[in-house]
């Protein structure tokens, strides 16, 4: 046990920035980026010492104001939160060192709205992960659906009608979950997590309480953008500000699917969901299955990459939420590596979508060809993210692709093995041919191609993602044991 | 047996693949560039023998990178069956060296620094997938050779070569990712290993002979570069790729790593006894033997000669496969041992017919013929490859096609002896028209009577020196035949 309140900073430092950000960015721009990257910075560091913590001495749990719970909001710093409080950390110090420029001249003038927003949805974020109680877990999603909401709006052309759609969806999604949190209340007359799951067991069961978690799950399920609820998703997120689409898309489904975990073992526990309730943990991997496979197809139809990557998502949650839903360790084990994965797989494409939109501005297929002449660092870059979605070794992706099929092996889902493999499959002619437009098309025509590449800013969080792609993937052993291993929820 | 720890494994696959590097900033250099690939693929041959008398003594070498899934490290290791290939691949890459700078600069190709590069990716991966201790790292490498040589399919950039690029990553990205991964996963959740281990690792785990069957098939046809029917298409359209490329690449690297993997999965994985035991031997030489006899009888329509040599290539393939799936000692070894005795014999052919390309710009055997007066010594180096592959004396490939005999009578296999000897009929049927008409025939265009004009040197002593080689094989096939030996029976 330790009294540490590291954690706080972790989350204060962004918030409270955000808001000089707001007021000093009034007066001139060239406060924003400093400030925002030394909050980050600052973060990236403090999670890393909360997870160090963690690790050295296991998870605790934190009053916040000294409120004991269950009346007060208690924060639960386990190695699962603590690794997730790294990732949102890092991955968003990554991306803003690229958003910047991106933001300055997409959303030129608008800087310092931009990223107070920007800020206040990584503070979102963080709390999210960190909470035990659902109902400030409620809250956080809000804020961090209205921070999006208003971010996806700056965009051009349609997307302010993106974002009003996002806007109906996000919030039936919020409605449900705060019904299901309702449920839950006047069951057990607890919000917070561990004491709901301590009452739940004496309850036996019931419709009140599977109505409460049917509510609980289709609610993360529309944040997560699990298919067939993922409509909102492709067009909010193609036409969001690249700045925007830079934090929002590597972070938000993944985020979503460990709320997902926290609600369904701190809460309702894995007996309840698996053993007394086989044919619903079955149908799930039924339904991730089918997901996958149909999002997957769908990318197939696009013809623009950013647009391509949201399909792509959309597929990548189905894994996740699969391996979740497949009840056993190497499920859960491949589940949780592939938080992490797709996270920074997500991020390194998503940077290579801004450091071209950056130059080009268009992300057309055909405006892609020979732009590997053009951008020679940003498309290797590409093809190691691209290697990684398809799952070729020692990248990330192969790794946890590797126990999320092994789980699904044990667990005689063959449905869900054969998703995966079909998934990868359609990944690979997905990236293969923007690499074979990319590299071969173009050449020869208008004379000499130009190197002409994205600005360094944007190459270095470039460069670091796709060289982290293949470290964890050569270090997903170490990953695996002495983290993941420590964060699977109990009852693996 | 024992194994030390040493760097040297790794050295020997990273040489060439921290080798592209000095090789791509060389970019403006021509001549220097050509010597970091012949400097590289020299060390390379010397690091590799180096290793050569620890093996034949019994031991070996191993390495570890990674440890990445329990149980499974990315982990290098030297054994007698690595070294066996690893021999093979990095003499003949030395040879495709001296010759790819001969063909390159007399066709005065575009992008060569991309192709140099490549090929110092894909000799390493070949050298990755020889030494690699457990099934995991031979994927990983195997991944890694497919990836490294779409660039060389698709090296002219044109709608052609577009498209067999397409066709080569189909087949063979394709079916790795969707056959032998999945195979390799369920050999996983049986064994908890992935290690190769005499005698297999499957003995024992209680999978039913339905399952074993399974995966024996899945990683037949999952590691399609040993091109299996119905997975072999993707050979004859990867011709279109530069010569030395076809030469080396899908002649004995690519090819070769096909055969290999799926004679570690059959020696390594499941073992020979186990295999035996539930008479799964039957679904290997059967397909091995429908691959052999079409892709003979095809061969025999191919006018396009390197298209004729890829067809060639798809039947010896099967004999390999053919070989180990008798489960007798003699044809197994046999099997092992034709890796070594095709590369040597198929490099010529192809080496020879690069030079007639660069010479003579001739690609259809119709119209080669009385071409051998122009060039003799390559179509001599081309007859001796030719009676290498028919597995005829004086040249290797009688060693190893002898112990593919002795291993179908050994098995009381007699229907495979009647596949053995077709195929040599039809092998001779298709090569030798081609040495025939080419010294004898009517020449198909006057100037070949004009005198000799062989291609430039570069190309010639390397095509000269692996016919030689062919034949030196026969005389003293020691070394491999030790090695072989040692992998099958140690």
């Amino acid at each position: 046990m330790t009294t540490s309140n590291l954690h706080m900073y972790v989350m204060a430092v962004p918030l409270i920035t955000a808001m000089f950000v707001n007021m000093l960015g009034r007066i001139s721009p060239k406060y924003v980026a400093p400030l925002t990257l030394g909050a980050l910075g600052f973060s990236s560091l403090a999670s890393l010492g909360v997870l160090r913590q963690v690790l050295e001495y296991g998870g605790y749990s934190y009053t916040v104001g000294n409120w004991a719970p269950p009346m007060g909001i208690e924060l639960v710093i386990d190695p699962l939160s603590a690794l997730m409080l790294l990732l949102i950390s890092v991955v968003s110090l990554l991306a803003t060192l690229s958003a910047l420029p991106m933001v300055a001249k997409e959303q030129a003038g608008k800087e310092h709205l931009f990223f107070t927003l920007y800020l206040i949805l990584i503070a979102g974020l963080m709390g999210l992960v960190m909470t035990g109680d659902a109902f400030n877990l409620y809250v956080l999603l809000e804020i961090t659906s209205i921070t999006t909401y208003g971010l996806i709006a700056m965009g051009k052309g349609r997307a302010p009608l993106a974002s009003f759609n996002y806007v109906i969806m996000g919030s039936v999604g919020a409605c449900f979950y705060l019904l299901g949190v309702g449920y839950l209340y006047i069951l057990t007359g607890s919000l917070n997590m561990a004491d709901i799951a301590s009452i739940l067991p004496q309850l036996g069961g019931g419709a009140a309480v599977a109505t409460a978690l049917g509510f609980i799950l289709v609610g993360l399920w529309i944040k997560m953008a699990l298919f067939p609820l993922h409509g909102w998703l492709p067009n909010a997120y193609s036409l969001a500000p690249t700045g925007a689409g830079l934090l929002v898309a590597p972070l938000m489904t993944k985020v979503s699917i460990y709320l997902m975990i926290r609600v369904m073992f701190s809460v309702f526990g894995a007996d309840y969901l698996f053993v007394q309730n086989p044919l619903v943990q079955s149908g799930m991997v039924w339904l991730a299955s089918a997901g996958i496979i149909c999002a997957s197809c769908m990318a197939l139809a696009q013809r623009n990459l950013k647009r391509m990557l949201t399909y792509i998502i959309v597929a990548e949650v189905g894994y996740m939420v699969g391996g979740v839903w497949l009840a056993n360790s190497i499920g859960m084990t491949g589940a949780i590596l592939h938080i992490v994965n797709d996270a920074l797989m997500t991020l390194c494409l998503f940077l290579v979508v801004a450091a071209i939109a950056y130059r080009t501005g268009s992300l057309e297929f055909d405006n892609l060809r020979g732009i590997y002449k053009r951008m020679p660092i940003t498309m290797a870059a590409f093809t190691v993210g691209a290697f990684s979605m398809i799952g070729v070794p020692p990248t990330a992706g192969f790794f946890s692709k590797w126990y999320l099929i092994l789980g699904g092996i044990e667990a005689g889902h063959w449905e869900y093995v054969i998703a995966l493999l079909f998934s990868s499959l359609i990944n690979a002619v997905l990236f293969f041919r923007i690499i074979e437009i990319a590299y071969f098309d173009g050449r020869g025509e208008q004379g000499k191609i130009q190197r002409d590449e994205a600005p360094l800013i944007m190459q270095g969080p470039l460069v670091l993602t796709a060289v982290a792609l293949i470290a964890i993937g050569l270090g997903s052993g170490p990953l695996v044991q002495g983290i993941i291993k420590l964060a699977l929820p109990a009852g693996f | 047996m024992s194994y030390h720890t040493s760097i040297w494994p790794l050295a020997a696959v990273l040489i060439s693949l921290l080798g592209a590097i000095p090789i791509m900033l060389s970019d403006r250099r021509p001549n220097l560039r050509e010597s970091w690939t012949i400097l590289i693929a020299f060390t390379k041959v010397m690091i590799v023998a180096s290793m050569l008398p620890t093996v034949l003594n019994g031991g070996g070498f191993v390495f570890t990178i990674a440890e990445v899934i329990p149980n499974v490290p990315i982990e290098l290791r030297v054994d007698a069956m690595g070294m066996f290939f690893a021999l093979v691949a990095s003499i003949l890459w030395l040879f495709t060296s001296l010759y790819s700078i001969g063909y390159m600069r007399a066709l005065d190709e575009h992008d060569q620094t991309r192709y140099f590069a490549s090929f110092a990716v894909a000799i390493s991966a070949t050298l990755g997938v020889a030494f690699s201790a457990n099934l995991l790292t031979l994927y990983l490498f195997y991944e890694m050779l497919s990836l490294s040589t779409y660039p060389l399919v698709t090296h002219h950039n044109d709608a052609e070569a577009k498209t067999s690029g397409r066709k080569y990553l189909t087949y063979i990205l394709g079916t790795s990712i969707g056959l032998a991964l999945p195979a390799m996963l369920i050999v996983y959740s049986f064994a908890g290993t992935l290690d190769f281990k005499i005698g297999g690792i499957l003995a024992g785990t209680g999978a039913t002979p339905q399952t074993l069957a399974l995966v024996l098939i899945l990683f037949l046809f999952g590691f399609a570069k040993a091109g299996l029917m119905p997975f072999h298409g993707w050979l004859p359209a990867a011709m279109v790729a530069p010569t030395p490329v076809s030469a080396f690449l899908h002649g004995v690297a690519v090819v070769k790593v096909g055969v290999f993997s799926i004679l570690r999965v059959i020696f390594h994985i499941f073992g020979p006894d186990l295999l035996f035991e539930v008479n799964l031997g039957v679904v290997i030489t059967t397909i091995a033997s429908i691959t052999i006899l079409t892709a003979s009888l095809v061969a025999l329509t191919q006018d396009n000669l390197k298209r004729r040599l890829a067809y060639s290539t798809i039947g010896q393939l099967a004999y390999m496969i053919l070989g180990a799936g008798m489960l007798t000692a003699a044809g197994m070894t046999g099997g092992l041992l034709h890796i070594a005795m095709h590369a040597f014999g198929k490099i010529t052919l192809f080496f020879c017919a690069g030079a007639i390309y660069v010479a003579a710009g001739k690609k259809y055997i119709s119209q080669m013929d009385g071409l051998g007066r122009r060039m003799p010594l390559t179509y001599l180096a081309f007859m001796l490859g030719s009676i290498s592959i028919i597995g005829m004396p004086p040249l290797g490939g009688f060693i190893s096609k002898w112990n593919l005999v002795i291993g179908a009578v050994n098995g009381d296999q007699l229907i495979l002896l009647l596949v053995l000897l077709t195929s040599t009929l039809l092998n001779a049927a298709y090569f030798m028209p081609i040495v025939y008409r080419g010294f004898f025939a009517k020449a198909a265009d006057p100037v070949f009577d004009e005198g000799i004009k062989e291609a430039p040197l570069f190309c010639l002593v390397p095509l000269l020196a692996t016919a030689c080689a062919s034949m030196t094989l026969f005389f003293y096939p020691d070394i491999f035949l030790r090695l072989a030996k040692l992998a099958l029976f140690p």
